[in-house]
């Protein structure tokens, strides 16, 4: 359901200004949220400044700053720092994307830091993936065949390899499901573009034999249909992969196969 | 049973939810896709006018004076106006939907000009037809 406003135990209120680096001349200002189940108060605000000389380029950089230098207990995800676990996403100056891949040189003034938005936290910077990663795993993604294992390999020509471009460099961060406004208002219904981009992946890969169950399975009104081309998820992810089409050719393959 | 009673509730039930519309960056996309139910909802409110217009033209000369002389005020024809541009806008945006639905447009910049288009195109009709309806009248 549409629900504009946070519940009252959501509201984040103003937090701690933790003490700048001494010595430091070229300061940056982070806003971040927190929380803590522990405490049981309202997630709160904390600013904190980051000596940009002595810090790396990426948000993941001054973040981790902070943890080493100023408040070890503040919590996040990171693994890879170089964009392909998806470990790091978190809202970064308003949009969805990885903390390792984003240049602080392009977020003007203050840089504020949210967790994943519209997702349970379970501490500071970390959403609960439970139902993301179940909806994922609901599309079944693994090849579904009927005939025979061939002797090799399944084959397949260049030309229909190519058709998983653009699809298979997903690393499942959850930034387009979470920048979805469809996926907030109904995400217990709704699968969301990152899983539907997967349920297209293996509707178009020419070795998979399923193509029928799984259409049968997204045709619903609420698992694939709450999608209203809404965009957000194409301009959020941070490997440049583009849900809204994906999406878009699966409704059109439900149409084509009704004639 | 009184440690029952004093078990804290479980962590996924206090976990609170993370901000979504009050942080994330308008992007023009979702603001067109926000102004397009808005139009469509202001519809249903300029079409209540025009029936009303309608009726009272049927009815008789002075319910037809009285709805006229509603609609044909200053106020009336602000109200008019914002009719005339929620009609284009969601007419542009029902086409820009359309031409999503077929897999075109969706990406970088085409959907942003798409976006463009329908805010322009609606507006400029509007006018259009406004500037026409005073110049034969």
């Amino acid at each position: 359901m549409v629900e504009l406003a946070l519940p009252k135990n959501s509201r984040p209120t103003e937090g701690k200004t933790w003490a700048k680096p001494q010595g430091a001349t070229n300061l940056r200002e982070f806003r971040i949220y927190r929380w803590n189940p522990d405490d049981g108060a309202n997630p709160r605000i904390d600013t904190y400044y980051v000596d940009m000389d002595d810090c790396g380029p990426m948000v993941l950089d001054a973040v981790l700053y902070i943890k080493n230098k100023i408040d070890p207990t503040l919590t996040f995800r990171r693994s890879c720092r170089e964009g392909i676990c998806g470990s790091c996403a978190m809202n970064i100056d308003g949009t969805n994307t990885l903390a390792c891949t984003k240049d602080m040189k392009d977020i003007k003034g203050t840089v504020k830091i949210y967790p994943l938005p519209h997702m349970p936290v379970v501490k500071d910077l970390v959403p609960d993936l439970t139902r993301f990663y179940a909806q994922h795993a609901s599309i079944e993604p693994w090849l579904q065949t009927d005939t025979p294992q061939p002797e090799a390999e399944w084959k397949q020509s260049p030309e229909d390899r190519y058709k998983l471009d653009g699809l298979y460099e997903c690393i499942l961060c959850a930034c387009c499901s979470t920048s979805c406004p469809s996926y907030w208002w109904n995400g217990d219904r709704y699968l969301g573009p990152a899983a539907l981009l997967q349920a297209y992946r293996w509707l178009i890969d020419s070795r998979d034999e399923a193509t029928g169950q799984r259409l049968d399975n997204l045709e619903d009104p609420f698992r694939l249909y709450r999608c209203h081309t809404i965009m957000n998820c194409a301009k959020a992810c941070p490997k440049g992969l583009n849900p809204a089409k994906a999406i878009a050719e699966i409704k059109n393959m439900m149409i084509t196969r009704q004639s | 049973m009184a440690e029952a009673k004093t078990r804290p509730v479980s962590p996924e039930a206090s976990r609170p939810l993370s901000p979504h519309l009050q942080i994330y960056r308008p992007m023009l996309t979702m603001m067109m896709s926000i102004m397009h139910r808005i139009t469509g909802a202001g519809l249903y409110f300029g079409t209540i006018l025009l029936a009303w217009w309608l009726i009272a033209a049927s009815t008789d000369a002075r319910a037809f004076d009285t709805a006229n002389g509603v609609l044909m005020s200053f106020p009336g024809r602000i109200v008019l106006f914002g009719f005339t541009w929620a009609l284009f806008h969601h007419l542009f945006g029902g086409i820009r939907h359309f031409i999503w639905d077929t897999g075109r447009g969706m990406e970088h910049p085409e959907r942003e000009y798409l976006a463009q288009a329908t805010l322009i195109g609606g507006f400029v009709l509007s006018v259009a037809v406004w500037v026409i309806a005073y110049m034969v009248r």
